[in-house]
């Protein structure tokens, strides 16, 4: 296909598309809206590998991740430093795990991982304090979270921890109806 | 901190450092999912120096090979992207296998490429159709502002636009377009009329000569004048046989079979559509069964963009919270209920049920009337003038509309008293409203046919009132089409007439009553109920006239354009949020339960009343089926004798007992595996206490003396050695917990 496009050489997109769930056209938009970001510091021209990262602030204020409140544990996840800059194949991987395509494991994965707000490995009862915070704003009592963060732990804790490992959390999101339509954001 | 040791000793002040634990395959494979290449690598080195450190180093190293190896050919069977890797390490998993091909023959690298084109052309080709798919815009953007929710509403009013498409284009193609192309093809038509009897007579009421433009007006809403003799209506189509120069074409046989098709047509679609919804609904039986979970974990819509949306979101996220804690209190208040409240609950529920049913009852009485009033009105011809005349027209589709708008305000007033707890009722009102709008067709139509089957004598000489219904199934058709009409009239009038003025009064009313009555909420059950009514109409209708799958895929393209504006500017989401899921669910359920009523006129009227013989393709026959028998007895002897043995009753019972079984059986299974299912969920928390008691016994031993206890140390008490967990990823191991000894070789088969 003549497509006269010299941001990435024709490996490079056949190796995105094999290893996201993106079409070539998806990936050249996807780096127009990288580039959008900041573009004095994103080169036009990718073809050897540029290592240009973009900050985190700059991200979380991307329109599709302005409103989400999650949005740093998100864009932390996916950076390989755990600071939340991200290269554009971070970047890129990222909207590839959150598309309408990827399979339900791949999703459960990375979403423990942003539930995971200290990083051991584990969704505690702090965790999930946290998140239901962020999700309601905090307006509910403290007598409330605590008593859903309790049932939440009953519900799913396997190994009678008090917390939940990933082998809970997957067991759990596979019986959950809605998360592959709500795990998902349009790009 | 070592970031691959899973408790951190500096941040929780834990003393249990366990590099035992690190050493478990559920971890390794944990790590391997997570970060970035150099430190894996670095990672795995550290991990192998510490094990050589002790004893047996061989089987240690040995041990961990096999375990990377079975890792990499994990990694083939599965697609590249779906592994929870980086980009980098995605890309070199993906040339390492090509690097190896260059050993393979020449015949395999070309299978593995042809394979990996046609991928790439079939995710082009899938692109390529969504993006035609109607609306991906607009849905989208309705995405964005309201959620998942919402969106099925309107991607279901989509799929029924694309439904009632082709149930238009299979009526079109055989019945319709052979009649249009008969003078091109030099073609003619014949119909039997051998006997002029009585019941051949046909009175229309289409008009000649000059009328008045409200008259035709009138036609166009009610179905009538010079619209009765079109290709609209079933009587039209006086063909039986149309005679082409190479062949003949069996139009009333046609005609027949064209019915069947679509309404076989739109079962198999709605069922493979909802097949996804079924299975998910099916297995989660009990709807509390994870709710918490579900709404912190599934909760968010992550395709939110606006921040009206996403504070209403929060708004509704919370308030689906505080119910979940209310049912709680409210289970824990039903168990405690004495047997007087339990008795005078009951009593309750007794009464206000019969009340129900009252209600019903004067709902459906009222429709009969109107349906009698009106016929009779119509029957006289006396014109009184044009607004009257259109009332008297439309008077069953008034009652119909006024029922349904007023039964479901007093059902949902009704619930509360029933006590039930919130979730029941919502659903139990729900199923009252679907029953009162299906019903009441059921009823509109009955009370047409028994009009149509009343003589003055008490039997019927052509089987129906030939007198006054020389034509019944274009009056019944005419009926149809009028309730489309007037279903899409009240949609496009209240939405202009009401949900606009009332947000004109919420936004710039000062008084109370404005803050009181509130912004509109769009009410998903409701609105769905609406389009599964006229889809039911629609169904019933197409075999009376022919031409209304046509109108109604007209009529729900607009109604998409008006709920879309409406929604935009009129309403706000509704704080009962309806979930994606259970949503798909309930849609295509009610559009089935809309199909199996729509099947039931349709049989009654082609297989039981007489069809007219006056006009339609069917003049030839006593009934409409008997076209069928008719066309069969030209076959063959042997198809013949092998088509009438299907249909008769010893084949039917023993397929209908071969059907039980097979459903005996599935059920058995299911229970079956919902029992072992259970029985796993106790062995896993079993196994985990195991571990950790394991892991204890483990440390105490080698907490003082590190080296010389762990000689003295048995697999204890615990029955076995206690697996691991494993995740979908490491399924395939035989677990061994690496102790610094290496114990016999006693995995357990998962």
């Amino acid at each position: 296909m003549g497509n006269k496009q010299t941001i990435f050489t024709d490996e490079q997109l056949d190796a995105y598309q094999d290893c996201t769930f993106f079409t070539r056209k998806e990936i050249l938009r996807l780096h127009s809206r990288y580039h959008e970001l900041a573009p004095h510091l994103v080169p036009m021209d990718y073809t050897n590998e540029p290592d240009c990262k973009l900050p985190l602030a700059l991200i979380v204020d991307m329109p599709e991740l302005k409103e989400n409140p999650f949005r740093n544990r998100i864009v932390e996840s996916f950076s390989e430093d755990g600071m939340g800059n991200l290269s554009f194949n971070e970047f890129v991987d990222m909207f590839s795990v959150l598309s309408e395509m990827a399979p339900r494991e791949l999703k459960a994965i990375y979403a423990f991982k942003i539930y995971d707000f200290n990083v051991d490995n584990y969704l505690c009862k702090e965790d999930l304090e946290k998140t239901l915070n962020r999700l309601t704003k905090e307006e509910l009592t403290p007598e409330e979270v605590e008593l859903v963060c309790e049932k939440t732990i009953e519900e799913a804790d396997l190994d009678g921890d008090n917390k939940l490992s990933y082998a809970d959390f997957e067991n759990m999101i596979s019986r959950a109806p809605d998360f592959l339509s709500t795990f998902h954001i349009r790009i | 901190m070592e970031d691959n040791s899973v408790f951190f000793t500096d941040r929780s002040g834990r003393i249990t450092s366990n590099p035992l634990l690190d050493q478990l395959p559920s971890y390794q494979s944990l790590l391997y999912r997570r970060k970035s290449s150099g430190a894996g690598t670095k990672r795995r080195g550290s991990s192998r120096g510490r094990l050589s450190s002790s004893g047996s180093v061989k089987w240690t190293i040995n041990t961990m090979r096999r375990i990377e190896e079975k890792q990499t050919s994990q990694i083939g069977q599965r697609a590249i992207r779906e592994l929870a890797l980086n980009m980098a390490q995605k890309r070199r998993n993906k040339d390492q296998p090509l690097n190896k091909n260059q050993d393979l023959s020449s015949w395999r690298q070309w299978r593995q490429n042809t394979r990996r084109n046609l991928k790439r052309l079939r995710d082009d080709a899938e692109v390529f159709l969504s993006s035609m798919k109607l609306w991906k815009r607009d849905i989208h953007q309705i995405e964005g502002m309201f959620g998942t929710g919402i969106l099925s509403y309107f991607s279901f009013l989509r799929f029924l636009v694309a439904l009632n498409l082709f149930i238009f284009l299979l009526m079109f193609s055989f019945v319709i377009l052979p009649i249009i192309i008969v003078p091109h093809t030099k073609g003619n038509i014949t119909y039997d009329q051998h006997d002029e009897t009585d019941c051949r007579v046909y009175q229309s009421s289409a008009r000649r000569g000059l009328v008045n433009f409200h008259t035709h007006l009138g036609d166009l809403l009610s179905g009538g004048g010079f619209l009765e003799q079109t290709y609209l209506f079933y009587g039209f189509y006086k063909v039986d046989k149309i005679h082409f120069p190479k062949a003949t074409y069996n139009l009333a046989l046609a005609y027949l079979l064209a019915t069947i098709a679509y309404l076989l047509l739109s079962l198999i679609w709605i069922v493979k559509r909802s097949a996804t919804g079924f299975k998910r609904n099916l297995v989660q039986d009990e709807d509390r069964f994870q709710s918490f979970c579900n709404k912190i974990f599934a909760g968010w819509d992550f395709c939110i963009t606006d921040q009206n949306t996403a504070r209403l979101k929060r708004k509704s996220l919370f308030y689906e919270l505080k119910t979940d804690l209310e049912e709680e209190k409210i289970k824990r208040k039903i168990a405690d209920r004495t047997r007087k409240e339990k008795c005078r609950i009951y009593l309750i529920r007794v009464i206000l049920n019969i009340f129900v049913i009252a209600i019903l009852a004067a709902c459906f009485y009222s429709i009969y009337i109107a349906t009698t009033v009106s016929q009779e009105k119509q029957m006289n011809n006396v014109k009184v003038n044009f607004i009257e005349d259109l009332i008297v027209e439309y008077l069953p589709s008034i009652v119909i509309t006024l029922a349904n708008f007023i039964t479901p305000l007093l059902f949902s007033v009704i619930i509360n008293f029933e006590d039930y707890s919130p979730a029941f009722e919502i659903r139990f009102t729900l199923m009252r409203c679907v029953f009162m709008r299906l019903t009441s067709i059921g009823v509109l139509l009955f009370s047409l046919w028994s009009q149509i089957t009343k003589c003055e004598e008490d039997s019927c000489v052509c089987g129906y009132n030939h007198k006054l219904y020389s034509c019944w199934e274009t009056r019944v058709g005419q009926e149809m089409y009028k309730l489309t009409i007037f279903d899409f009239i009240i949609i496009f009038a209240v939405t202009i007439f009401v949900e606009f003025p009332r947000k004109l009064i919420v936004k710039y009313g000062q008084c109370g009553l404005a803050k009181w009555w509130g912004q509109q909420q769009f009410s998903i059950p409701q609105n769905v109920l609406e389009i599964v009514y006229g889809q039911t109409i629609c169904w019933i209708g197409t075999f009376f006239c022919p031409m209304l799958p046509a109108i109604c895929t007209i009529k729900y393209f607009l109604i998409f354009y008006i709920k879309k504006v409406s929604l935009i500017r009129n309403c706000r989401p509704s704080t009962r949020p309806f979930r994606a899921s259970s949503s798909n669910f309930f849609f295509l359920g009610v559009l089935l339960i809309g199909l199996a009523l729509a099947c039931l006129p349709i049989t009654v009227s082609i297989a039981q009343i007489n069809c007219s013989q006056a006009c339609g393709p069917f003049v030839n026959y006593n009934t409409s089926w008997q076209a069928l028998p008719a066309a069969l007895s030209h076959l063959p002897d042997g198809a013949q004798r092998f088509l009438y043995a299907l249909s008769s009753e010893a084949f039917a019972v023993s397929f209908f007992v071969v059907t039980c079984l097979a459903m005996f059986y599935v059920i058995a299974l299911a229970g079956a595996h919902k029992r072992v299912i259970n029985q796993l969920r106790e062995q896993l928390v079993v196994e985990g206490k195991d571990k950790r008691f394991l892991i204890q016994k483990l440390c105490q031993a080698q907490g003082p003396r590190s080296t010389s206890s762990v000689s003295g140390f048995h697999p204890g008490s615990p029955s076995r050695l206690s697996p691991s967990y494993h995740t979908s990823f490491s399924s395939n191991y035989n677990d061994a917990v690496f102790l610094t000894h290496p114990p016999p070789n006693s995995a357990t088969p998962v």
